[in-house]
């Protein structure tokens, strides 16, 4: 369970984040909505000690992770799934699945998780000698998404995964989203899309100019009218 | 004919490996920092001037590899008390963090030697003379260039095959996501700086056996070189530095013997000095490069997508 309180950060002279508080149960899809520059992936950054807050705290099955460092927050268990995909464009397919298992040792374990995500992912099979930065945009998405798997997270942050990318692309992402979480890694999803985000989200959240303003599950979210004016377009 | 020109060949080979040797250090770094180290020939010369004293006081099968550990240990320390603070600074302060060290370590040399020329100590073995192809030369002439492809081969394939390796690539290309994987960068960079460094130690060694001696400001011209000689295979390419390197060594040996060639060739009845414009041909060709392909032989293509 990762519990949000209290949230507060600034960065370049802007309050990003006022005083947030989200929950995260374990094995949930738990998605966070808002508009452009909502602060959003500020969340996601701060959860993944990209970003140092000015004060609240993260606590992780019981342990403040506020000010922990970046490799320390992943031996955790969290992952993150960058915006725009982030792949390794001058490493292979299979050196970036490699990569995502930086900090682990066990050698065959590492290869038998590769064979997972190749399962979840045959595309990537069939491309794993080629450069990551001759993929689709699609296919680099898989392959982010394939990298952060390869940490084994409990929980995989996603910053934005249909950002960019063809509808039906977008259909195929949200299926392995619930795929990964059947298999029992919590997702905590942030979109710009939000009506697959609600459609596949347990819980959702809305973040407006850095604070929560509506929570609840996805499917009450769906049918709630401000939501509706706001976010889904109608 | 050949006779004349193979000489210089030769030579010309062995210079352009000690270039390399220094290059590898500009383009490894620039590759992982975006950074031009303007202090990395400085520290070839640091590198000089360590053999000179430790081999006086010591025995050289200590003082070699002791000059080797010094070396790193100062590429080390510079990047860790001049670059890293700057890290999240704009790329200007940190070069201008580079200069201030260069020349913080030509006036320490100029300070400790009283800027006055140091003997280099002859390094039995590499030093001695030798006869290759009916030309006399110094055995280090004909070592440099094998010992350089050596090292150049085996850094590919740390960098290709291992996981620090990988590391650094996946660093060269983005910082942020590459702390997502849990790469601590700092000990990536510092790896790049222990590697670069301890190329320049070697690279030092093979350069002042053939010379007289060593100069706070030794270390100017050849970092100059090699610095070209990475812009020109395309800085942050380890091959194309190589490449650059002896190119840019065989023509500047060539250009010194132009004149010798020409009068065996008939061309010319008598020394003209074009030798003169040996080092002015390395920076013609810097410019060249620049307005033409300033991405170099094997540059990096820009591929940002937006």
């Amino acid at each position: 369970m990762l519990e949000v309180k209290d949230l507060h950060v600034s960065y370049g002279g802007i309050r990003a984040l006022r005083g947030v508080n989200i929950e995260v149960p374990d094995g949930k899809i738990v998605t966070l909505i808002g508009a452009n520059g909502a602060g959003k992936s500020t969340m996601l950054r701060t959860i993944s000690g990209l970003v140092k807050a000015e004060k609240g705290s993260i606590v992780y099955n019981g342990k403040e992770i506020l000010g922990m460092p970046i490799n320390k927050i992943l031996e955790l268990g969290i992952a993150m799934v960058p915006e725009g995909r982030r792949v390794f464009t001058n490493l292979s397919v299979l050196e970036n699945l490699k990569i995502g298992a930086y900090l682990r040792k066990d050698k065959a374990e590492i290869q038998k998780d590769i064979e997972w995500v190749y399962e979840l992912f045959p595309r990537l099979q069939e491309r794993s000698w080629q450069m990551a930065g001759t993929l689709s945009g699609g296919e680099q998405q898989m392959l982010a998404v394939g990298r952060a798997l390869m940490s084994r997270p409990k929980l995989m942050m996603m910053d934005e995964p249909s950002l960019g990318l063809a509808p039906l692309v977008v259909k195929g992402i949200f299926e392995i989203i619930r795929e990964i979480n059947r298999q029992g890694v919590t997702v905590l999803l942030i979109e710009q899309n939000a009506n697959m985000a609600l459609k596949t989200a347990d819980l959702a959240y809305v973040l407006e100019t850095g604070e929560i303003t509506l929570q609840g599950t996805g499917a009450e979210l769906l049918t709630n009218e401000a939501v509706k004016r706001a976010y889904l377009g109608e | 004919m050949d006779k004349t020109i193979l000489p210089y060949i030769i030579s010309g080979i062995s210079v352009g490996g000690q270039y390399a040797l220094i290059a590898i250090g500009y383009t490894m770094v620039y590759g992982i920092l975006r950074l031009i180290n303007f202090a990395h020939g400085d520290v070839f010369m640091v590198s000089g001037l360590l053999m000179v004293y430790l081999a006086a006081a010591l025995p050289l099968t200590v003082a070699i590899p002791l000059v080797i550990i010094l070396t790193v240990l100062l590429g080390f320390t510079i990047e860790r008390v001049a670059y890293r603070p700057l890290r999240t600074a704009p790329r200007m302060s940190v070069m201008i963090s580079a200069i201030g060290v260069s020349y913080l370590l030509q006036n320490l040399a100029l300070y400790i030697t009283g800027g006055l020329n140091k003997n280099y100590p002859q390094i039995p073995w590499i030093s001695d003379r030798v006869t290759v192809l009916g030309m006399e030369t110094s055995r280090v002439t004909i070592i440099t260039p094998f010992l350089t492809i050596i090292l150049v081969v085996l850094l590919v394939l740390l960098i290709n095959h291992t996981k620090i390796g990988m590391a650094m690539r996946a660093v060269s290309l983005n910082f942020e996501t590459s702390q997502l994987m849990g790469i601590r960068i700092n000990s990536v960079i510092s790896a790049t700086f222990i590697i670069g460094t301890f190329l320049a130690a070697v690279g030092s060694m093979l350069f002042f056996t053939n010379y007289p001696g060593v100069v706070p400001t030794s270390g100017a011209m050849p970092g100059l070189k090699a610095f070209v000689a990475a812009v020109f295979g395309g800085i942050g390419s380890i091959p194309g530095a190589v490449i650059g390197a002896f190119i840019i060594g065989i023509c500047e040996s060539l250009i010194k013997g132009l004149d010798t060639i020409l009068i065996v060739n008939g061309t010319i009845t008598e020394q003209i000095g074009l030798a003169t414009f040996s080092d002015a041909f390395t920076f013609v060709l810097l410019i060249i490069i620049l307005v033409f392909k300033p991405t170099g032989l094997f540059g990096e293509k820009t591929t940002d997508k937006v």
